[in-house]
């Protein structure tokens, strides 16, 4: 608590250690912060220069697309998008599947190799708590990536005067159809990159978990086609993420499949579609929990 | 042990503290892994202050930390942090103690700032008080300007300045230091340590640190527990082991009026009234034991005897210091009294041939 004074009349003040009386938080507002610090990182906010280019880059090359559409549906005064809202996505996949494998293990393996797990945990936050705001902040991240082009066509429809309801229609669908999406590719991305602490595994991985089902699935698919198995291209689409979204949002919000001949599932096909989606959602975050039981300390 | 329920005062002979408080109590608290038993009925009561805590790789020492988190349950016996119960209330209890990892848990690519503000507010501090809390952490643990640039590119004694801040930046009432001089040099070692008898004088925090070297600790701390295979082997306050087991190690040339100076010394010495042994406790980790006297240091003046001792048989004195402990000679004192009391019980006979080789590593 001493003050001394240097010959310009200048003051340092040597105020010690202080103690902290203020608020404390808790566990809510902790898994908040790790909420936010993760969605943030997922577009390299808070990180380095270098760490913004490529989640900035794949955001405007999934946003870009939108934008051309509107203004062809503007300038060509078409009565329609060219595209639907729910398959936007589903065209977009790989950019949608390299910004998870980017991004994913950033979120997860950096905490794992690095160590910095047992620091979250001798904080008041628990193991779901840690879990929920990694998963959500994911999502989240998927969500803003997969909704903003929907927000871009909306809009774009809106101003070349297309009906009202129809488009509104249209875009409620597909914002459920990638808030699905968001969850589901969320959960398969971060359960894949939590197993390695290594970041390029984790990208690698990832990819061929996206992609080597989906290639299988379409080649398996335009096999049955060809044969006249019309029955079976439906339910093959259970076998890959993409697949699987593209069979609920064919059945139930509207828009068309890239299936072979544009098939859609049947209603029963749908609501196994939409079943086994929420149970590789629900998987992937009881995989987690178990995967955090050991990183413990 | 006398085990007080928590928040009840226990007379700790010595400790400077005003608020004789417990902040840890554990009463014959176990840890059984399927294969391993890391904590075997172990009953401490710690006081505020600076503890040490002493042990050998796998003696429990993490084992313990983890359960006193809150973060593994006890397979049998109760441990209270801070008078909380570590099985109902480790939220609570995370939210008022800091933890320092034995292991690196940094990420190279954010500034020291930005990882202590983060960690700072996953302890539930709002933004501005973690922005302001880092600020003045990072400086009492002593990082300026560097702790604008990344982790990556700081020097080992850094890092360890920055996981210390980690710890303290939520203003703890108790924190756990896992081997904070691990990896350092014996400068950066001295700065740690100075630091860690800070954090209890200047910041009024009580600190649990552990190390498997004795003599770092007794410099440090008010208080050492020494614990080995999951047993409580001693916890005693450190002037009562300095006192204890203080001795002098004293090696002296050969002449050729004495050819055997070492043993012409000792004979002297005797006469002089000095207590002295050839082979003090613990005398494995020197190189040559025969040519080493060990007198117990029972005060000042035995200096001054050693001094004209030597000279007066017209040695060279080659040294004279002061012992280092090494935890061998804890183990094996505490040893001989365990073996004493409890004759017959049939554990002691195991125990005392386990310590023995702990210590050979560890020279002080």
């Amino acid at each position: 608590m001493s003050t001394e004074t240097t010959p310009g009349g200048a003051y340092i003040h040597n105020i010690g250690y202080r103690h902290y009386d203020g608020p404390r938080l808790g566990r809510a507002y902790a898994r908040r912060s790790l909420f936010s610090q993760s969605l943030r990182g997922a577009y390299g906010l808070g990180r380095s220069a270098k760490s913004k280019v490529l989640p900035m880059l794949l955001f405007g090359v999934m946003c870009l697309p939108a934008g051309i559409m509107v203004a062809v549906t503007v300038f060509t005064k078409a009565g329609n998008l060219p595209i639907g809202y729910t398959r936007y996505a589903i065209y977009l996949q790989a950019v949608i599947g390299l910004y998870l494998a980017s991004q994913a293990p950033q979120s997860v393996s950096r905490d794992l190799r690095f160590k910095t797990v047992p620091l979250y945990f001798s904080r008041p936050i628990e193991r779901a708590d840690y879990v929920m705001a990694k998963f959500a902040s994911m999502a989240g991240a998927l969500f803003i990536l997969t909704a903003a082009p929907l927000v871009i066509l909306y809009a774009g429809a809106l101003l070349a005067k297309l009906d009202f309801l129809d488009q509104t229609k249209g875009f409620g669908q597909g914002l459920v159809s990638s808030a699905l999406l968001s969850l589901l590719f969320a959960g398969i991305g971060l359960v894949v990159s939590a197993l390695t602490p290594r970041r390029g595994f984790g990208v690698a991985a990832v990819i061929a978990v996206l992609t080597i089902p989906y290639g299988a699935v379409s080649a398996v698919q335009g096999i049955a086609s060809f044969r006249g198995s019309e029955a079976a291209v439906g339910w093959l689409g259970l076998f890959s993420p993409i697949t699987l979204i593209d069979g609920v949002q064919s059945t139930f919000l509207g828009g068309s499949s890239s299936f072979p001949n544009g098939q859609t599932p049947s209603t029963a096909a749908g609501v196994v579609y939409a079943v086994v989606s929420l149970l590789v959602i629900a998987g992937c975050y009881a995989l987690l929990m178990r995967r955090y039981r050991k990183a413990g300390l | 042990m006398r085990i007080p329920p928590p928040g009840l005062t226990t007379g700790v002979a010595g400790a400077p503290t005003v608020e004789s408080v417990t902040v840890i109590v554990t009463e014959s608290l176990s840890k059984r892994y399927p294969r391993v038993t890391a904590l075997d009925r172990l009953s401490v009561d710690i006081a505020p202050g600076v503890t040490g805590l002493v042990g050998a790789n796998g003696a429990g020492k993490s084992t313990l930390i983890k359960i006193l988190l809150g973060l593994a349950p006890a397979t049998e016996g109760t441990a209270h942090v801070l008078g909380l119960d570590v099985t109902k209330d480790g939220g609570t209890i995370r939210e008022r103690v800091g933890y320092m990892p034995e292991h690196d848990c940094l990420p190279p690519d954010v500034s020291a700032t930005e990882f202590v503000v983060h960690m700072a507010r996953m302890s539930g501090l709002p933004p501005t008080a973690a922005r302001e809390r880092t600020a003045d952490t990072l400086r009492h643990v002593g990082l300026y300007e560097e702790r604008y640039r990344p982790i990556g590119g700081y020097s080992t004694g850094m890092k360890q300045r920055v996981k210390l801040a980690q710890a303290l930046v939520h203003d703890p009432q108790l924190v756990f230091l896992d081997e904070p001089t691990n990896g350092l040099d014996p400068v950066g070692r001295d700065e740690m340590l100075g630091l860690i008898r800070r954090v209890h004088t200047d910041f009024g925090i009580s600190v649990l640190v552990t190390s498997h070297l004795l003599g770092e600790l007794e410099r440090t701390c008010d208080h050492v527990v020494v614990i080995d295979g999951g047993k409580l082997l001693r916890s005693s306050s450190t002037d009562e082991f300095t006192k204890a087991t203080a001795s002098l190690a004293v090696e002296v040339t050969d002449t050729d009026a004495h050819p055997d100076g070492t043993e012409a010394l000792r004979a002297a010495l005797a006469a002089a009234g000095a207590v002295v042994s050839a082979g003090g406790p613990g005398t494995e980790g020197f190189a040559s034991p025969g040519h080493v006297l060990f007198v117990e240091a029972a005060g000042e003046q035995i200096y001054d005897v050693v001094r004209d001792t030597v000279a007066g048989l017209g040695l060279g004195l080659v040294r004279m210091e002061q012992r280092r402990h090494q935890i061998a000679e804890v183990f094996r004192d505490a040893d001989a009294r365990t073996g004493a009391q409890a004759e017959g019980s049939g554990t002691a006979g195991q125990d005392a041939g386990r310590p023995a080789p702990v210590g050979g590593g560890n020279g002080a």
